[in-house]
């Protein structure tokens, strides 16, 4: 047996995917299909950042997959240079998982919206998160229906008037950190189209990650949702309200570090300024702990108005993933039992009729 | 015994107190605790061993439990065995074995006067006899006259037998089934020792029990053998049947195996992607039990996700199946589409169950053939095979791969509850006879510019199927999807032109699929009338024609397993004819595009009620057509 059929601890994703050593260039991963998104959408910055990231992995392109589903952002795989599937509405993690399942050697990525990921196939990705399936999932959040030309999305602040909600929308809306953490996800994470660092650091950790990795990304429409994320980018505002998480390190922001975020009651957290609480009250981020929870109430600390917003890795845990221990079913079938299928065929109770 | 069973009327010869009989059908019925299904599922095993031709049907609720001793919870089994090849599992039971008065009272119509019944009178107590609403105890008055009717204390005597092994009361009186089932043994000659062996196999875990079990089947032998209230016991002679070796199997499994069978032939390792739905699950539970073979099964969220990980895995270079009955393919039209867009080889079963909505999920009917022909948005042409028989869908699993495989293309395969349930001999393959489903990936680039690149739509021109490439293939990276393709290269492609002339070859892929001629059996050549079915009415309609023509009347019979595309000669075949009856289990989907293909008005014969069609009822129908040209 391999050890990602053991499911050994530590293993990293993209073990078991042929690497090479010719250098790669982002330019290798453009597909020779004109990009048409609007101009200025944020899925540009978004698709630059993943093209210049994946030289990085040294991984052979063949051997790395984009799957999505419907939707602006779910045009991504026809300009990437490897292989790809523009699904149907919804179901590209269940796609995707078939995918992971039947081939190990495969680098799988999910590409999609709010909409898609969170009102359509809601189910799927909860059930994909709670499985652990070895893919990489990138959620293009940009509160809005973009290519439906401008209705609310789960994402979209209460109230918020649309073409389908004149009077302002009804909805309470889903915090996604907070739902793949509620579905007990091993890494969650979130960056701003705009912070390519950022996102590049949060897609590393994501793509070494053995499981399903759900990337957050706050992107810009700037037709149906302009400056949804203005806030989180503007010099003096940005620093108030960003709070970037470092595994180990104390979590503190704020343009002079003046903030800080320290433990509440009932396992919660909360903001607090630095020079109130000392230094020794704010909490050390720890991504690996095993319990959910501390994950959880970091992710309650972004709120709808954006007044605050983590950012970072907020969970990265080791768990058997599905397609591993399925494999590993096989494989240990495979060592117990004979393969013959006419004895399959014949059973156990046959009876011959001879011939005249 | 009755006559007309099947194809020929029944014959029976006497002897010293042992009457030997060309075929019995029994019925086992009771309560849905009672263990009908296995108790018939034994009787099966035994007459299999000792070499008959038979066929079963069983039929139960879909509660798991409905409440103890109603008409509702009444389960049972039936079981056609014979010395010749049967075609049914017999439209009316010889013999009727009642463990309840709500089992009699449901089943106690089907017996034709003279037909025995054994019933268990320990459960005729007057707080059951009211519950199904007998005023009387029907074993006291002269309601059951017309029959040979045995009362046997069943429980009773079974308590009474397993007094001495410590056993309680209650786990006692369960046993009470294998003491019917050893009674039935014996009257009819039965091997014994499978069952025995099945008992000390089955409850390995409970040895008491299995003994227990042991014991009350004996019981039931030695009662008969030994009480004088059994005259006569019967003798059913093996069947001459085509010389190999046979098994008995049912429809779902034979399914199973026949995905395997595929999976191997091909060396594709199988996925199955699936959500739990009657009565399709049986697939998922014995593919799921032969990982060895390379087959992952994969128990989804739902439907939809079920044939999107099959698709998935598909596209990943196995071989994606999903199995489901119609609530689920409705699911999943969408993924079928994308399936048909993309051009991926995938197998889609729907085991057939009584619709709409939920329907009649224990009983069958053969409705979804429109659904799997046109139930899609666009135009989304799906090829359809449907088995004719439980032992059938071996074949027709292998052949819908083979379709698949070849064309790259979602295939349905209808089955339905009759076949997916009931059983038969089975004349089991040689692994070397079977067809090499072999692919070949592409692995070059192939486009015809010669600018090296690879166009994932361009087709073999015989087949028209289209360049497959997998993952993992260097150099030739391309990207796939629901959206309209242009032609060759498989870029997106708004041009209305490009979209015409892709619908148009979509269909004719479909269309251009090779299927075997329509063969037409008619014995006398002379016949005017001929009958068409599909799916699982092959048994009664074949049962019927045998039957008319024992009267003296020609009639030819056809069977369609390609539903799409249809035989090449399909068009010959029925305008070669004076009629052409088509009895459906739907409201006369089959008979709709024939008429609207063939132009020809075909004579719809339509039943949804939940069963199979009668040999019987079906005899009348044909008759009555052959008469009325003969007139």
């Amino acid at each position: 047996m391999t050890a990602i059929e053991l499911g050994l601890p530590g293993l990293g994703g993209l073990a078991g995917v042929p690497t090479t050593d010719e250098p790669q260039k982002a330019k290798d991963y453009k597909s020779d299909q004109e990009v048409r998104w609007c101009p200025g959408c944020g899925d540009y910055v978004v698709l630059n950042a993943v093209q210049s990231f994946l030289p990085s992995l040294g991984l052979k392109r063949e051997n790395i997959v984009f799957v999505s589903g419907i939707g602006c952002s779910s045009r991504f795989p026809y300009y990437m240079n490897t292989y790809g599937m523009h699904s149907i509405h919804g179901r590209a993690t269940a796609i995707a998982t078939g995918l992971a399942t039947a081939r190990e050697d495969l680098s799988v990525w999910v590409v999609t919206g709010d909409g898609d990921a969170l009102s359509i196939g809601g189910n799927h990705l909860i059930h994909t998160l709670r499985r652990n399936v070895n893919l990489k999932i990138l959620l293009f959040n940009n509160r809005i229906y973009g290519l439906t030309k401008g209705q609310y999305s789960p994402t979209s602040e209460t109230g918020k008037v649309t073409k389908s909600t004149p009077m302002g929308s009804l909805d309470h809306p889903f915090n996604p950190v907070s739902l793949a953490l509620g579905a007990e996800a091993t890494f969650v994470g979130r960056a701003l189209d705009s912070d390519r660092k950022g996102l590049t650091e949060v897609l590393r950790q994501a793509a070494e990650h053995r499981g399903t990795a759900l990337v957050e990304i706050y992107q810009n429409c700037p037709i149906f949702n302009d400056g949804a994320f203005d806030v989180l980018k503007e010099p003096g505002e940005a620093e108030q309200r960003l709070v970037p998480l470092e595994h180990g390190k104390p979590i503190r922001f704020g343009a002079g570090g003046e903030f800080g975020v320290v433990r509440a009651g009932f396992g919660t957290l909360e903001v607090a300024r630095v020079a109130d609480v000392g230094e020794d009250a704010l909490v050390v981020h720890d991504a690996h702990t095993d319990d959910p929870s501390y994950a959880f109430a970091l992710s309650r600390l972004s709120a709808q108005d954006l007044s605050h917003t983590v950012t970072g890795v907020f969970r990265s845990v080791s768990r058997p993933t599905y397609d591993d221990s399925a494999r590993a079913q096989v494989t240990q079938a495979r060592e117990t039992r004979k393969a013959d299928l006419q004895s399959l065929l014949r059973g156990r109770d046959t009876w011959t009729v001879v011939g005249d | 015994m009755s006559t007309g069973l099947d194809g020929d009327v029944a014959g029976s010869t006497r002897g010293a107190g042992i009457t030997k009989l060309d075929r019995v059908v029994i019925r086992f019925a009771g309560d849905s605790g009672d263990g009908m299904q296995l108790t018939g599922d034994r009787f099966t095993s035994e007459a299999a061993a000792f070499g008959n031709d038979l066929s079963t049907m069983p039929n139960f609720p879909a509660e798991i439990r409905a409440p103890q001793g109603t008409i509702p919870g009444v389960s049972s089994f039936q079981v056609h065995f014979a010395d010749y090849d049967i075609l049914t599992p017999g439209d009316r039971p010889d013999v009727l074995v009642a463990m309840n008065p709500a089992a009699l009272k449901a089943n106690i119509a089907d017996l034709p006067a003279g037909g025995t019944l054994i019933v268990n009178t320990d459960e005729f107590v007057k707080r059951n006899l009211t519950k199904v609403g007998y005023d009387a105890n029907p074993l006291e008055d002269e309601s059951l006259a017309a029959y040979q009717v045995h009362q046997v204390a069943m429980a009773t005597i079974t308590q009474g037998a397993l007094a001495e092994t410590g056993l309680g009361k209650k786990d006692a009186e369960r046993c009470k089934n294998m003491f019917a089932l050893g009674l039935l043994s014996w009257m009819y000659h039965r091997p014994t020792e499978g069952t025995e062996q099945f008992l000390r196999e089955k409850f390995a875990k409970k040895p008491d029990i299995a003994e227990a079990n042991v014991l009350a089947f004996r019981a039931g032998y030695y009662y008969g053998e030994t009480t004088e209230s059994f005259a006569t016991t019967y003798q059913v002679a093996p069947a001459k049947l085509s010389p190999g070796t046979y098994r008995q199997i049912t429809g779902n499994t034979a399914l199973a195996y026949g995905i395997v069978a595929a999976s191997q032939q091909s060396g594709l390792p199988v996925l199955l992607g699936t959500y739990p739905i009657t009565p399709a699950s049986d697939i998922l539970h014995e593919l799921s039990k032969h990982k060895q073979f390379g087959i992952t099964t994969f128990q989804a969220e739902d439907e939809i996700a079920g044939i999107c990980a099959a698709l998935g895995a598909s596209y990943g270079g196995a071989l994606g199946v999903t199995s489901t009955s119609g609530p689920g393919v409705a699911l999943k039209s969408e993924a079928i589409g994308l399936g048909v867009m993309t051009e991926l080889p995938l197998l889609v079963i729907d085991v057939q169950r009584g619709g709409p909505s939920t329907g009649l999920p224990t009983k069958t009917e053969q409705a979804d053939l429109l659904q799997a022909m046109f139930g899609r948005n666009g135009e989304s042409p799906v090829p359809i095979v449907a088995p004719q028989s439980p032992a059938d869908c071996f074949a027709a699993a292998v052949e819908a791969t083979h379709i698949a495989l070849k064309y790259r293309t979602p295939v349905m395969l209808l089955s339905d509850g009759a076949i997916a349930n009931g059983s038969e001999p089975w004349l089991v393959p040689e692994v070397g006879d079977l067809a090499d489903l072999g692919v070949e990936f592409a692995t070059e680039p192939n486009a015809p510019d010669g600018s090296g690149e690879f166009w994932p739509y361009l087709r073999d021109p015989e087949t028209l199927a289209r360049a497959w490439a997998v993952p993992g293939t260097a150099g030739l990276q391309h990207r796939i999807g629901g959206l309209e393709k242009a032609d060759g290269t498989g870029n997106i492609s708004y041009d209305p032109n490009n979209h015409d002339r892709m619908t148009r070859i979509r269909q004719a892929k479909v269309d251009g699929i090779e299927v075997p001629d329509l063969l037409v059996d008619d014995p006398s050549g002379k016949a005017r009338v001929l009958v068409l079915g599909w799916g699982s009415s092959y048994g009664p309609i074949g049962a019927a024609c045998r039957r008319v023509r024992k009267q003296g009347h020609a009639i030819a019979q056809a069977h369609l397993r390609n539903l799409n595309p249809f035989p090449k000669n399909l068009g010959e075949v029925l305008r070669s004819y004076d009629k052409v009856v088509v009895p459906e289990m739907n409201l006369g989907q089959l008979a709709l595009l024939l008429r609207g293909k063939y132009l020809v008005d075909v004579i719809s014969h339509t039943k949804v009620a939940g069963l199979p069609f009668m040999a019987e009822e079906l005899q009348d129908v044909l008759t009555g057509v052959v008469k009325g040209i003969d007139a």
